[in-house]
């Protein structure tokens, strides 16, 4: 196989002549200073108030007056601890292990402080479960400092002290309790064993106090199956490394499906394992609706209109459990690729048996307790549900009748915790003017929020990372989080105010070291389990043996097609989640792995419905993507929201992300979106809807997807299926390029034919980095890890727009069309050059319809020979010994002569001062935000270039930490951000001069390879080649 | 007659030699007594005690009469057991100092307590304030005497050289009387510096390589008044609290890493915490060491800083509690090093076992702390270059050192061969 797949990053690519995508393969900067026109229009060059001269004087004055103040040092000031804490040394870091649980996210951390604040999320790599985070899980710790928090309890908007402001509220409960009026205690789910042992205490001293758990994203019908068949309201847990065969049903499990965290198990199964030639890796078949990360990552991905999707499950369940429910349930024109492929499916199951998993991301109780007999009736291995999860807890019945008796007056009182339901229930405009109308109105948030706004009472709480609190996750797994800051505010926690109105003198702390002394730990020690974070008792779920035969009837639940009608599927992206930290620049900026978009959410299109509307995506000049918008109708509502054209997209199904469209308590910059919410109408995610072009505006969007294009170079990402990886030669599919030299082919890699003299490496350190395309799922929790360790600053959605994304590591998304390696083969043999090969792609719809996908994280790959040092003037790029490419910021003057020589596009410019800049009003431009920097690393100013150091200040502490205690190093203690972010172990860090460490093994392995190889670059970073299983057996 | 005389002085002397030696005796032996028990009181008491102050027990001086003496050497041998007792002078003085229990000293002998008690009633003579007329120092002495000499030099040279002239006046007139007459050498009247400057101007040579010249030596000035911008070496700001580390370090011999701890394991060497100042400073509340008068450093001047101390940390002096009224010291920070630049403590303290001194400079010896490195990037460098590591006892370099050594045919290996010398080391 001398060629690989045809790849693209944007369907702009698959166009036949492109001047855009022809200026971005030319021109590393798109848009030129526009210094020309200015000098060649004398009209406008007489009209300006500055001359030539005057601009000489300015010149001068300023660099005279620069170099004056330069003269006069600032006075600095020191000011120590009168008494220093023991355990903070100033400039050492300490660690401490939490848990979050803000209401979408549930997991197990590890807390990074310096002088006593938190800087940095990390996994809890020990804790057994929900260990692995997520970019949310990371960037909360932004949150901590965001500025709109806040600063103290509130009476209508004037700021109070507790004293005052409890009382008032208790002598208002005890009123209401007296009158018996109904009061609501509306929470987010938490899974707290202590904070339910506050609230009962709470709501038996005023036993008119209700409380009803809400999510703001619903998973409620998923719990009911549960509940239904096995006793309690959980989820059961899965572990995919033990599964062969995962069939999965519209459940985007690499990212919010069931509070995520299984992309370390789904991606050990899915690294190629076992002897040459039999290896074997799990295959994965995904039918969905949207382009989600989990069916981006799937060997098979069959894109599905929503009623097919259930009639899918009801088929694998007729068929595994041999129970024919209905047969007059046939799949329809749209759905017969998928019918076709159920066939297949469920040979599969059958063949696999107990390795085989089975799950569904569908909002409906039948069909998820089809989905639970299922796994246990293929008793699958990977299936648990002795300790199932946990997490969520919310009704939608009690929801729905709660909401019900607010609007229409008859609950009197209400008190919030952890929620938005002013943002995030459909009706929350009327929710918010029925709350400003009862007698008593208490939110608790850390932030203003929609709901805040119409509230008499708002407690400020603290941030999670101020707080106590105990979690029991999953049965018998319990967490502890514990306060690594003090209080930046004047807040108390939910549960200390909740003691305090029960009338009692204890605080939530020592309720919640009785308790666990008491019921948990048992003797164990408390200061261990504080320690670790976690502890895991033996406490096992039995479910009741008495399995009633359970009766479907589905027909109901599956709407007739309506081809007037589209699906509209509300999903929650894995940058935004559920919008909690909207107010988050980081989260705002992360672009989207499949959209590559960053500060927006959209209408997700396939191409065909797209034609059929008139929708239309295009790049203007400078390369920013435009598009339609689109007037989504349903019932009485509508919302204007832009289109975005995605590949893979099910026809007759539109995708709309949650998160989006807050307004109150957060900065202007993020006041983007639409608010999805609107339209999810009895907490169904499938809303059918009608959807129309609307207006002839264009959306500007600040996508990264056409940025840094592949020139190309198509070789980058190389790939071959599990067959040919078996049976054929490391030659074949993954083949060194040669070059000639004297008429002799010489592999690029041979010392023959480099031109370079080389360091000798080999003593000392040599670090190297592996990703595995196979285990990256492409969720970039990376990229936020590497974001806050290197202060990597936020530039705003005008500049991503301009490609001035400051991200240090990106994840390139590629498409690629041909389903089979052969036919792929055929057509790019038999074309040459970019323009004909685009030209075979003519059918642009049909390579839209359903493309592969494959990630590919991509940092500085710190070159042995890196091209950007030999052309830096100042030599502000120098090569280490250790292998690292070094940049050094004060050095650079900015001619970004290394960025355009750079092969592999990473180097970023500061084409402004993104801290302490007005222009730039992210967290660097206030003191609050600014407490989250890593001190160990510089922050750059402007007109400098700078790119991923390879975390060279962790590999330098891992050294000192070393010589501090006299020893040698172990494999293992070299980690950089992300490698350390990275919960599917797909990127691996570690010196190649320790012959045993797993990266030297990773990069003698078969499958590594170098980024464009042919050029000669010899970089640091190795890849392990993507192999699809494409088994088809 | 003589004899009598003698007898009659015996009869004096020797009473009188009675008298002198046995009031000797009796001053010598108070003295001694003071003196042993000034001994025994700083190894024993001075921890808890002051003499004339309270401290964590009450201040020594007047115990003796407050207590009888017999109860006061049961109590300094076992208070414990007196309070244990219920002897009511001896709970109370526990009641009054917080119940803190006193130590036992069952090794102290009675002696010794008469000794320490004398030491503590012991109030030494007001030293004569000599009312001596202000001693000339010694500089100003030596200016004055080089100002004499210099006004008498031009006084001996103005008398010389009106003599010169009046001798000259005199010759011409003889001169001019004896008919000789004086021929003036002068050439003809010409602007001499004029015909120089036009000589200059026309020479094109000289005038461009002097106004190189110029440009050059002015350049040079220019570059190196630029180059010394941001180095502030010698900078010697004034601290909120007069610190000397002179005392501290230099007198009292105290470990550099003795406060600045963290110099050990972090990047930072650390500014002691007040608690760290309070480690001493709660039993040292005055100044007792050398002087310096002529820059107005007295031990009034000590002991007022050592009071700011007490202000900031706030330590209630009178009655040895905290207050809890804080006030943290804002120091002005001496060292500073540019953003960019990565410096880490510990890897040259502990790792590099460099001695503080050799980049901060005698310390020991400095009344008010000033950077005495330039801190610039040279001067990093050259260090770099210059050092040899000291590898012995860490593991770490074992492997690189012996591989290292080989590759480069050395012995000892510098920094700079290990790689001290690449930018990513210290910029990041």
């Amino acid at each position: 196989m001398k060629k690989n797949k045809k790849y693209w990053k944007s369907s702009e690519e698959l166009k036949k002549e492109s001047k855009i995508l022809d200026k971005f393969k030319n021109k590393e900067f798109v848009e030129k200073l526009p210094e020309d026109i200015f000098i060649t229009n004398k009209q406008a060059l007489e009209d300006s108030s500055t001359s030539r001269r005057d601009f000489l004087k300015y010149v001068g004055f300023s660099t005279a007056a620069a170099s004056i103040a330069a003269c006069e040092g600032p006075v600095i000031n020191s000011v120590p601890y009168v008494v220093q804490p023991d355990e903070i040394i100033p400039g050492n870091a300490n660690y401490y292990a939490s848990a979050i649980a803000d209401g979408y996210d549930f997991r197990n951390i590890l807390v990074k402080t310096r002088e006593g604040r938190p800087i940095k999320i990390l996994q809890n790599k020990d804790s057994l479960s929900l260990g692995e985070s997520n970019a949310r899980v990371l960037a909360s710790v932004l949150s901590l400092y965001d500025s709109k928090r806040l600063k103290g309890p509130t009476t209508e908007g004037i700021e109070v002290n507790w004293d005052d402001f409890n009382q008032e509220i208790i002598e208002k409960l005890k009123n209401l309790s007296k009158r018996n009026e109904k009061v609501v205690l509306l929470t987010q789910s938490i899974p707290s064993p202590t904070t339910k042992k506050i609230i009962n205490e709470f709501i038996s001293k005023f036993p008119n106090v209700k409380h009803v758990v809400y999510d703001s994203i619903s998973s409620s019908e998923t719990l009911d199956a549960f509940e239904s068949l096995f006793g309690i309201r959980a989820f059961a847990d899965y572990d995919f490394s033990k599964a062969e065969t995962i069939v999965s049903i519209d459940a985007d499990f690499l990212a919010d499906w069931q509070g995520g965290g299984y992309e370390g198990g789904y991606s050990k199964g899915r690294i190629p394992s076992g002897t040459k030639g039999k290896s074997s890796m799990s295959y994965h078949i995904q039918f969905e609706s949207n382009m989600s990360l989990t069916g981006a990552n799937a060997d098979k991905r069959i894109p599905c209109r929503q009623e097919v999707l259930k009639k899918i499950v009801v088929e694998i369940y007729s068929k595994i459990l041999d129970k024919g429910i209905n047969n007059s349930i046939g799949f329809d024109e749209l759905g017969k690729k998928a019918s076709d492929n159920v066939l297949d499916v469920i040979k599969r199951l059958k063949k696999s048996g107990k390795k085989s998993l089975v799950v569904s991301g569908i909002q409906n109780i039948e069909i998820q307790k089809m989905i639970l007999e299922i796994n246990q009736k293929l008793s699958s291995d990977a299936f648990d549900i002795e300790n199932p999860k946990i997490i969520y807890q919310g009704k939608n019945d009690q929801v729905k009748d709660l909401v019900n008796e607010v609007i229409n007056g008859s609950i009197k009182g209400i008190l919030t915790f952890g929620i938005d339901p002013g943002y995030t229930l459909p009706m929350g405009i009327d929710f918010v003017q029925a709350v400003q109308k009862m007698d008593l109105s208490v939110v608790f948030s850390t932030k203003e929020n929609e709901t805040s706004s119409g509230a008499k009472y708002v407690a400020a709480v603290p941030h999670f990372l101020e707080s106590w609190a105990d979690y029991e996750f999953k049965i018998g797994h319990y967490s502890l989080a514990q306060p690594t800051i003090q209080p930046l505010f004047n807040t108390k926690q939910f549960q200390d105010i909740l003691l305090n109105w029960s009338g009692q003198n204890s605080t939530y702390y020592s309720e919640i070291k009785n308790n666990w002394e008491e019921n948990i730990l048992k003797g164990k020690s408390w200061n261990q389990s504080l320690h670790d974070g976690f502890y895991i008792s033996n406490k096992k779920f039995r479910p009741s043996k008495n399995k009633k035969d359970h009766k479907y009837n589905i027909h109901n639940s599956i709407n007739p097609v309506s081809s007037n009608f589209i699906d509209l599927v509300l999903y929650p992206k894995i940058g935004m989640g559920d919008g909690n930290q909207a107010n988050n620049p980081w989260l705002q900026e992360f672009p989207d792995p499949i959209t590559r978009t960053t500060w927006d959410n959209y209408l997700t299109v396939s191409s065909k419905d797209a034609k059929k509307h008139g929708f239309k995506n295009f790049n203007v000049a400078n390369g920013g993507l435009n598009g339609s918008y689109a007037k989504i109708e349903a019932d009485d509502k509508q919302i204007i929201a832009p289109v975005l054209i995605q590949p893979g997209q099910a026809e007759g199904t539109m995708g709309l992300a949650f998160g989006y469209g807050k307004i109150k308590g957060m900065k202007k910059e993020m006041q983007i979106g639409v608010n999805a919410y609107k339209l999810y109408e009895n907490f169904q995610k499938t809303q059918s809807v009608k959807v129309s072009l609307h207006d002839n505006k264009y959306h500007e969007f600040a996508c990264i997807q056409l940025q840094n294009t592949l020139m190309g170079r198509g070789d980058i990402i190389k790939e071959t299926s599990l067959e040919i990886f078996n049976t054929k030669d490391k030659s074949y599919w993954n083949p060194i390029p040669v070059v000639s030299k004297n008429h002799i082919e010489t592999p690029v890699n041979s010392d023959e034919v480099d031109i370079w003299d080389s360091f000798d490496r080999s003593i000392g350190h040599h670090f190297n980095m592996s990703i595995d395309l196979n285990a990256c799922t492409g969720c970039g929790a990376c990229i936020i890890a590497c974001h806050s360790e290197n202060n990597v600053p936020v530039v705003g959605k005008r500049e991503v727009r301009k490609s001035r994304d400051m991200h240090w590591l990106r994840i390139d998304r590629y498409y690629s069309s041909e389903e089979s390696f052969e036919s792929d083969n055929e057509a790019v043999d038999a074309i040459s050059g970019l323009g004909e090969t685009l030209s075979v792609m003519d059918d642009m719809e049909k390579a839209n319809e359903n493309p592969e996908v494959a990630f590919q994280p991509i940092m500085c790959q710190h070159c042995n020979h890196a091209p950007c040092e030999t052309v830096c003037p100042v030599a502000a790029t120098s090569h280490g010994r250790q292998g690292q490419n070094h940049m050094a910021y004060n050095r650079c003057v900015g001619t970004r002569y290394c960025a355009n020589n750079c092969p592999y596009k990473v180097r970023r410019f500061n084409w402004f001062r993104y801290n302490k800049n007005d222009e730039f009003d992210y967290n660097m431009n206030d003191d609050l935000g600014r407490m989250v920097l890593n001190p160990d690393v510089v922050v750059r100013s402007r007109g400098v270039m700078e790119k991923c150091s390879m975390c060279i200040q962790l590999t330098q502490k891992t050294i000192l930490d070393a010589k501090l205690e006299g020893r040698e190093i172990k494999d293992g203690d070299f980690a950089v951000a992300c490698s350390k972010a990275c919960g599917s172990k797909a990127i691996v860090f570690g010196d190649i001069n320790d012959s045993k460490s797993e990266i030297k093994k990773l990069k003698d392995n078969d499958r590594a390879y170098h980024l464009l190889e042919s050029v000669g670059t010899k970089p640091n970073v190795v890849y392990q080649t993507k192999i699809r299983n494409k088994d088809i057996s | 007659m003589n004899s009598l005389k003698i007898k009659y002085l015996k009869g004096v002397l020797i009473p009188l030699f009675f008298i002198t030696s046995l009031s000797f005796d009796f001053l010598y032996s108070q003295e001694e007594q003071i003196l042993a028990g000034k001994k025994l009181f700083n190894t024993h008491c001075a921890a808890c005690h002051k003499v004339k102050k309270k401290a964590i027990g009450p201040a020594l001086r007047g115990v003796s009469e407050k207590y009888d003496r017999e109860w006061l050497y049961s109590w300094i041998k076992n208070s414990a057991a007196m309070i244990k007792s219920g002897d009511p002078q001896a709970v109370a003085i526990w009641e009054e100092y917080n119940r803190t229990a006193m130590n036992a000293f069952p090794q102290l002998s009675n002696v010794d307590i008469d000794n320490i008690l004398a030491y503590a009633d012991y109030i030494p003579p007001a030293p004569v304030v000599a009312q001596a007329a202000p001693v000339v120092s010694g500089g100003e002495n030596a200016g004055n005497f080089n100002d004499i000499i210099l006004i008498a030099l031009v006084l001996v040279f103005l008398i010389l050289t009106a003599m010169l002239i009046l001798v000259k006046r005199t010759l011409i007139r003889i001169a001019s009387a004896s008919g000789v007459k004086i021929v003036s050498d002068e050439k003809p009247k010409e602007n001499i510096p004029l015909s120089i400057l036009n000589a200059f101007a026309k020479n094109q040579f000289l005038v461009f390589s002097s106004v190189i010249i110029l440009m050059l030596s002015s350049g040079y000035f220019v570059y190196a008044w630029m180059m010394q911008i941001g180095i502030d070496e010698g900078y010697m700001p004034v601290q909120p609290i007069h610190y000397s580390h002179k005392i501290h370090s230099g007198a009292n011999k105290i470990e550099c890493k003795y406060c600045h701890s963290s110099a050990r394991v972090s990047k930072h060497s650390g500014i002691p915490s007040l608690n760290v100042c309070m480690n001493c400073h709660k039993n040292i509340a005055e100044y007792n060491g050398e002087e310096d008068l002529e820059n107005g450093y007295d031990k009034e001047f000590y002991t007022n800083e050592i009071k700011k101390l007490y202000a900031a940390v706030g330590w209630d002096e009178d009655n040895q509690v905290y207050t809890g009224k804080t006030q943290p010291v804002k120091w002005v920070r001496i060292h500073n090093l540019p953003d960019h630049v990565y410096f880490n403590h510990a890897q040259h303290v502990e790792v590099g076992k460099i001695e503080c001194q050799k980049c901060h400079g005698p310390v020991e010896e400095m009344e008010i702390m000033y950077q005495y490195s330039p801190l610039t990037m040279g001067w990093c460098i050259n260090c770099h270059r210059e050092s040899n590591i000291d590898l012995k006892g860490n593991e770490y370099y074992t492997k690189i050192h012996e591989e290292l050594s080989k590759k480069y045919g050395v012995e000892k290996l510098t920094v700079a061969q290990m790689g001290g010398l690449e930018c990513g080391k210290c910029h990041y």
